[in-house]
């Protein structure tokens, strides 16, 4: 069954901002779905659009089986929301924010009470429960953040760029973190990114996002895979007379062939078959080589592949 | 029914977080009571002009000041609104199934309640410095004004703070209005020593409904009729700034 149905959206803010220009995608109940993209992409308006915040100009959203626009409050019953913006009180502690949060979703008080203590345990911030929000680091905040989401044990949680703004090393501990929750609690998942490697890490099936539109849709690796395998970098030796292109190109199940300088770039499907062969063929032709290198694509590439664009730089242009 | 809970949880969270900031309640603490001080000294022969209804002007003083506590801590009430809309705090309790009145109304009775609290410390003095104001029935009502004067202001003040979203212009605002309001008032002196154009003028001002309101009681020279008008005057601007709140609310949530 499907937890996240979204058929054409369309929002533009003044006359125009077009932030979601027909945006469709799906996401299967009990995974994780990456939206990935630069940011102004739209992957947050998408986002507020799914928790009944923004209403979308035209265009339709089912969250756990509930039109958003037909019935908002059963939507909000159903899901947790974690925005980019934190949303818990800094001046209060993080048990008082999770119990505020449950009593905000209709729960009763022993109920809200046990439950704050489980999550509070599963964070790692049991130590920290009855300490001001502002004194927590800003990987313990940001894990307090995505608690207060599951107070009310929902069917789908959103967490708009759940690692933004961490170091390195709580990156990595959110990571763990959200991997065994959604392993755990049975949940579906949405989570936006600009982080590629984030995307590829956390999520079941990614859907790339540019300028209001998903370019593409699918399981990370099957994205990578499309993308003719992967990229062989030879770098020539000495004096090499330019027919290595040549002798490189007739080869079987090998695609894209060029050189840049000294170094030989070749697409292969399958690099380590193909290895031997090219560098045997070099061999016969007389040809020296320096070094070889065998690089899976990345998710980088598919955005690039698909968008024509540098993700980087379109990064930069939406901030 | 739902909206009340909700409204009482929200203003809880506003209130403890308040409590734990010990220089703001110093602060509000000791500022009323520095009025209360200042003005008896600086006034105290303003009483001989006569028109006070008494011949010590702590006795007129003290109900004046807990209105002015209560109307400045009102029409400051809506940088709590700011903070919480920058922070994210408000769109989170917004994907929650809250009723979304009670986001506002939290706020607004938080300004009531920590009016009232003032308006208690505030007749406590003025007992120490010889003012009875009535006794009980006398300082229900200045209480009650307090209350009501206060929720009023802060009505106005979060539906400005909804609409501009911006600190800079909620300071701009709530200082424009503080001091006009405040002397377009009979608050530090009586009504027959103000000129009569501002006297007509102060017939507008929520400030002279509330003073007027909370001296009914603990002055001679009103009857109940006419300090019950003040009070159900007060109680509808209450009722009309906390609709333009929610009205402000909705179309900040429209924006989104």
């Amino acid at each position: 069954m499907d937890a996240i149905v979204v058929d054409g959206l369309e929002k533009t803010y003044g006359k125009d901002v077009r932030a979601l220009d027909g945006l469709s995608f799906t996401v299967q109940e009990g995974t994780v779905f990456g939206l990935l993209g630069p940011n102004g992409a739209g992957k947050s308006t998408t986002v507020r659009v799914l928790v009944t915040l923004t209403v979308p100009d035209a265009g339709r959203a089912i969250v756990a089986g509930t039109d958003v626009m037909e019935s908002p409050a059963a939507v909000r019953r159903a899901i947790g929301y974690v925005p980019q913006a934190s949303g818990v009180d800094r001046e209060a502690t993080g048990r008082e924010n999770l119990v505020l949060q449950g009593r905000l979703q209709g729960m009763r008080g022993p109920e809200i009470a046990r439950r704050s203590d489980e999550l509070l345990e599963l964070f790692g911030l049991a130590e920290k429960a009855d300490a001001l929000v502002k004194t927590y680091s800003g990987g313990q905040k940001r894990r307090l953040d995505v608690a207060t989401g599951l107070v009310h044990r929902p069917q789908v949680l959103f967490l708009d760029e759940p690692t933004t703004g961490l170091d390195p090393e709580a990156r990595a501990a959110m990571w763990e973190e959200l991997s065994r929750l959604a392993a755990q609690e049975r949940l579906t998942v949405l989570l936006t990114t600009h982080y590629l490697e984030e995307a590829d890490r956390l999520a079941e099936r990614v859907a790339i996002v540019s300028r209001g539109r998903i370019v593409v849709e699918g399981a990370p690796d099957v994205l990578k895979r499309q993308l003719r395998g992967e990229l062989v970098t030879v770098e020539l030796g000495e004096h090499h007379d330019g027919k290595a292109t040549g002798i490189v190109e007739r080869l079987e199940d090998v695609h894209e062939v060029s050189v840049e300088g000294r170094r030989l770039f070749a697409r292969v499907d399958r690099g380590a078959q193909s290895v031997p062969v090219i560098l045997g063929a070099l061999d016969s032709g007389g040809v020296s080589v320096a070094a070889v290198t065998i690089s899976r694509p990345s998710l980088d590439d598919v955005y690039l592949h698909y968008t024509g664009r540098d993700f980087r730089s379109d990064d930069e242009a939406g901030t | 029914m739902t909206t009340i809970v909700q409204t009482l949880y929200l203003c809880a969270r506003l209130l403890r977080n308040l409590a734990r900031q010990p220089i703001w309640i110093a602060v509000m603490v000791v500022q009323p009571l520095f009025w209360l001080l200042l003005y008896s000294q600086l006034f105290r022969r303003i009483t001989d002009l006569g028109g006070f209804g008494t011949s010590q002007y702590i006795d007129y003083l003290t109900p004046g000041v807990a209105v002015m506590t209560a109307f400045f801590s009102g029409s400051w009430a809506g940088m709590s609104m700011i903070e919480d809309l920058d922070r994210g705090v408000v769109e989170r309790f917004l994907a929650t199934p809250a009723r979304r009145g009670a986001v506002v109304f939290g706020h607004i009775l938080q300004s009531s309640i920590v009016a009232t609290l003032q308006a208690v410390l505030i007749l406590l003095s003025g007992l120490v410095l010889g003012a009875t104001n009535g006794g009980i029935a006398g300082w229900l009502v200045i209480l009650l004004a307090s209350f009501l004067v206060a929720g009023g202001f802060a009505g106005l003040s979060h539906g400005i703070a909804l609409l501009t979203r911006q600190e800079a212009s909620m300071i701009a605002i709530a200082q424009f209005i503080g001091l006009p309001l405040l002397f377009f008032s009979s608050l530090l002196i009586a009504r027959n020593l103000i000129p009569g154009w501002m006297e007509t003028l102060s017939l507008l001002n929520p400030v002279e409904w509330a003073v007027r309101a909370a001296r009914g009681e603990a002055l001679p020279g009103t009857g109940w009729d006419e300090m019950a008008a003040f009070l159900a005057l007060l109680a509808a601007f209450a009722a009309a700034t906390g609709a333009f709140a929610t009205w402000a609310f909705r179309s900040y949530r429209h924006a989104l």
